[in-house]
This record gives structure tokens, sequence and C-alpha cells, in this order.
């Protein structure tokens, strides 16, 4: 779809809703991973509602159905949240998440969400995953895209490295891979923890395409995604965006702290956010 | 029954008969896909390869990569086999089977060669015996152990039709051929390939054929021992186990794997849980050692898994 015909204030409103619908999911469950969270929110809601994932929420698994792995399964908030706002559910059941019997789990999970394709949680694996969907969809050639998002952290795991190395030997070029980079993980930041820089080197030297944004301009997100797929046309190479992130982004207080990688807003805290979000 | 008491003299291991198998079925399944880590000569998806290049994939030295990679396509509708050594398929990549194919319910078949002592001189670094255990543990995982070639060759099919995750434990040495074709293998079924009445022995893997000669010379010594050949380990098939165990009140598993975790474990539970008379028990396994550099068969006698030490197990 061209960007003259995307409503980027529609994109922008339903990021809104997924930061608002996290946070109270994880208030709830007071439990979770909100940083995480509000970081990609700009980037799902792209994907969703900027045409770019072709997804049917009447029939998940629709055959020409594109293919979302998210990889940074912490950030179930969210995924659920956009999932339900795109109408796969009732929005109104996330806030069960965490919770015995409830199909929110956690980390993303496939077996009981409808929408998702791949229950992920432990860090690494997402893209190799995702490689294995576009590696289907070149056998049975398909006009299938393949995307996925990472964390910044979890690109320390050695599997995400051999799964780089994979996509750009079997010439993924129907895979797009988001790069949620907020420099901060669990214990600090990703440079004092281990250092990712040169990343944008690193990837290129590993044959892939890359650009990089501002990961919270739906805009930047519309254009590197139409750029990944002109690319495609002629590049052999697997695309990945490198989305320079805020951690917590849109919470003024939660905003590049690592204290706010895990951890539930109380209820003060709640309301706070929910005020700054309005 | 189905099983051949005479030993033959015929051998072939059970990697030969899983690349034949998988050749064929690619000819009859266009969704199966083949994955192996820089060992398609050993592992024998080499012959796949070469007929379906464009259904085999490479994935190099990284086999976290190909387990996780094998999730995502049988998530997108494949059949994909992943094969490397059983050290680094369910060692090297546990993980990845746990979370990318066994809790993603990934329809992916983990045939994984070079397992126990009988990888031989590659010594202990990549004998593994604890891939049982491993396996066996993961929710909803099917873990199968063929005796020879050709329940090798239906255990490949069968799992082929079945959906769900599932390991088969091959091997690299050549093994005699203990079966006839009018054997029948079933996911959970265990087969009882002779029948006796003072002692039973339990075998999975290189074993059962040693479990075979044990039951002959027991005979020849007025002894009968009854041997149950389990490939399907997980399901266990508890009721065929049990029924003999009520019978003899004998029993002694055999198996080329550490005492801890793997078959005997299954059918000690089994029994302690289900048995309604006093069984005498034993396993007979490694025993809590790494292995060592040597032949196949020298390996299995150094270590005591033998058919005169079932002999002794069964009838002293």
């Amino acid at each position: 779809m061209s960007s003259q015909t995307i409503n980027f204030e529609t994109i922008k409103e339903k990021a809104l809703q997924i930061r608002i619908n996290s946070l109270k999911m994880i208030h709830a469950a007071k439990s979770g991973h909100p940083g995480g969270s509000l970081s990609i929110a700009d980037i799902l809601a792209t994907l969703y509602f900027g045409d770019h994932l072709k997804h049917n929420p009447k029939d998940p698994k629709a055959e020409d159905r594109d293919i979302l792995v998210v990889s940074k399964g912490h950030s179930s908030p969210a995924v659920y949240s956009a999932l339900g706002l795109a109408g796969f559910f009732n929005i109104e059941d996330t806030i069960n998440f965490r919770k015995l019997g409830s199909p929110f789990q956690g980390h993303i999970d496939c077996v009981r969400v409808p929408g998702v394709e791949m229950s992920t949680g432990s860090l690494g694996h997402g893209l190799s995953n995702a490689n294995g969907f576009a590696i289907a969809a070149k056998l049975d050639k398909t006009k299938r895209k393949v995307f996925a998002v990472l964390s910044d952290g979890e690109l320390q795991e050695g599997q995400s490295w051999e799964a780089f190395m994979a996509a750009a030997h079997f010439q993924l070029n129907n895979l797009v891979v988001f790069i949620d980079r907020n420099r901060i993980q669990l214990d600090g930041f990703t440079e004092t923890t281990m250092a990712l820089n040169p990343l944008e080197d690193k990837l290129r030297a590993f044959n892939w395409n890359t650009e990089v944004i501002d990961g919270h301009s739906v805009e930047e997100i519309n254009s590197a995604l139409e750029k990944a797929y002109k690319a495609a046309e002629s590049s052999d190479k697997p695309f990945a965006i490198i989305a320079n992130t805020v951690k917590g982004k849109g919470v003024s207080f939660m905003e590049d702290q690592v204290s706010w990688h895990g951890v539930a807003p109380k209820d003060e805290d709640l309301e706070k956010a929910l005020e700054e979000l309005k | 029954m189905g099983a051949a008491i005479e030993s033959s003299t015929e051998k072939i291991a059970t990697r030969a008969a899983y690349g034949k198998t998988l050749l064929e079925l690619g000819k009859e399944n266009n969704d199966i896909v083949v994955l192996d880590a820089d060992l398609s000569g050993s592992t024998q998806t080499k012959h796949f390869a070469k007929e379906f290049p464009e259904r085999f994939f490479n994935m190099g030295i990284a086999e976290a990569n190909m387990i996780s990679t094998a999730a995502g396509l049988a998530k997108a509708g494949k059949i994909p086999f992943a094969s490397s050594f059983a050290m680094f398929a369910t060692g090297r990549a546990w993980e990845q089977v746990r979370n990318s194919v066994a809790h993603n319910h990934a329809n992916v078949k983990i045939c994984a060669t070079h397992s126990g002592l009988t990888v031989g001189e590659d010594g202990a670094s990549h004998q593994i015996i604890e891939d049982i255990a491993l396996m066996k543990a993961i929710p909803g995982m099917t873990v199968i152990v063929p005796a020879d070639s050709v329940e090798t060759e239906q255990v490949i099919r069968t799992i082929a039709e079945y959906n769900g995750p599932v390991y088969v434990r091959l091997g690299r040495a050549a093994v005699p051929i203990i079966h006839d074709d009018s054997h029948k293998f079933e996911i959970g079924k265990a087969n009882v390939l002779k029948e006796g009445t003072d002692a039973t022995i339990v075998a999975t893997g290189v074993m059962v054929s040693r479990a075979l000669e044990a039951a002959q010379q027991a005979e020849a010594q007025g002894k009968s021992v009854e041997v149950i050949n389990v490939a399907s380990i997980k399901p266990l098939d508890t009721e065929t186990i049990i029924k003999s165990a009520n019978k003899t009140k004998k029993v002694i598993t055999a198996e080329e794997h550490n005492i801890w975790g793997g078959l005997g474990d299954s059918v000690a539970s089994a029994i302690l849980e289900n048995a309604s008379e006093k069984v005498k028990f034993k396993r007979l396994g490694v025993n809590d050692l790494f292995g060592q550099s040597g032949k196949a068969e020298e390996l299995l006698d150094h270590y005591d898994l033998t058919a005169e030490k079932l002999l002794s197990l069964a009838i002293s």
C-alpha cells in the first residue's frame, strides 16, 4: 500500500490503545514487562493497522495470511493488545493476563491465543522460527511475507547469529526483521552489560540489508517497510530494520528506566501513566 | 510375533535404514523437508539431499538454529525431519527442542544418529547416554528407539504420518536384523519377541538382539526367559510390561543408556505403580560412567552390556 492511502492518525491511535491496554493488563496481573511492550507499540500498530501484515481474525490460520513472529515473548501485553484491537478476540478478556486458566500467558502462546504464530519467551529462538516460515513460503512459491520482531538484548544469544547467518545464506528476501533497539535489558544498558554496537555493521557483515529508523515514528516505520519490499525485488538479502526506540515510551517516568523492564505499575503509577497517555 | 530367534548374520545400521526410508518418503510426500547440521554423510540424510536438493537444508554446524528453524517449517505446514548426532540434536539443542518444538506442539521429527556407546572410536564426547532421559522428560514428546533396520523403516514411516514432535534414537554401528516382515511397530506398543515364564528381559535398541541371545542361552539351561522389545519408550506400553512382570515375577531392563533416566527407570515406575505381584527387578545399562574410545562391540562388552550378563541376571 502506498503511503498516500495510509491513515497514520489511525495507526497512532491504535499504538496509544496498545500502550494503555498493556499497562492495564500488567497492573491487573501485578507482574509483567511494561518497558518492552511500550517500545514496540508503534511497530505492532503499523504492521497490523497500516496494511502491512495480512491477517484475518475470522480465520487466523488463513493460507494467504502473512506471518509475524514476536521473538521477545515477554512483550506479550503489547502483542495481545494488538491482536485484540485487530479483532482476534475480545480485548476485554486480556485483563486476565497471567492468571491461572487464562489463555493470556506471561509469554506469548500460540497454542492458546489465536493470531499468535509462535510461542516464544526463551530469547533467541524467534528469528530461527521466522526463517522456517520464510523457507516454507519460498518452497511453496507464495507471496507470503514473514516479519519478526526481536529485542536488542536477545541478540546476545548466539542462536540469533546462527539465524542471521542462515537467513542470508538461504536468501530469505521475503523476511523483514525489526530490532527493537531500546538499549536496555534487565540488568542495565546493553552497551554496559554486553555491547552490541556496531550493530548495523554486524548485520551488514552478515549479508543483510539494513535500515535505521526512529522506531516511534509510524511514518518512518512505514517507509522502512516499503523500502524492504522494494529491496526484495532486486536483492536476495533479508532486510533488518533497526528501530531506535525508548524503553517505556509514552510514560515519562518509565522512559529509559532499567527498573521498568519487568515491574508492574502500582495503582498510583497506572493512574499517572494513563493520564499521560490520554 | 515376527522375531527371528535364530540370530541372523545380516547386519544393517539403523541410520542406514533411516536414510533409505527417508528417500522413499521424499518421493511419496512433497511436504517432507530435511534439515541437517553438516553431518548428512554420517546421518544418511545425504540420499534425500541428493534426490531432493530443494527440500534439503544444510544448516551448518548450528544445531540450535536447525531445531528452531524446523519448528517454524512445521508451523508453516511442512513435515521437517531434523538430523544430527544424538549428542548435539538432544544435548546441544535441548532447550530448542523443549521450547521451539514441544511447547509449540510443532510437528518436528528429530531423528538423531550415533547414539550411545556404539559410536565407537570417537569416544565419550560423542557417546550420548543421556538422550532418552533428556527427551522423555519433555511434555508431549514421543521417544522411540528402533532395534533393527526392519523396525527403523516402520518407525520412520509411522512418525511421518503421526502429527506431533518425535525423537528417534538411531545408531552408527551395524546391528543384527531380528525382525521379519511380519513385525508391526506401533507408537505406544511393546512387542513380545519371545514368550517365557521364569524371567522377563525388557530391552531397547541394540540390546534387543543381546536379550534374544540371552534367552536362547537360558533355554539351553532349561530356563524360560521372555523378551520384550520396547521401541516406544514414551508412550510406554505399561499393559504388556505389567502382564509379563506379573507372570514371571522377575524383570531385567537392558539399554545402551545411563541407568539413570532411561528405559529402566520408566519400567521400574510402571511396575511399582501397577504390578499386582511382587516383582524382582534389575536395570542393566551404563552404570553412570562416561564411555571411551573403542570398537562398538568391544565397548558394549567392556561396560557389561552383554548377553552373558543378562543371562546371569535372568537365571540367578
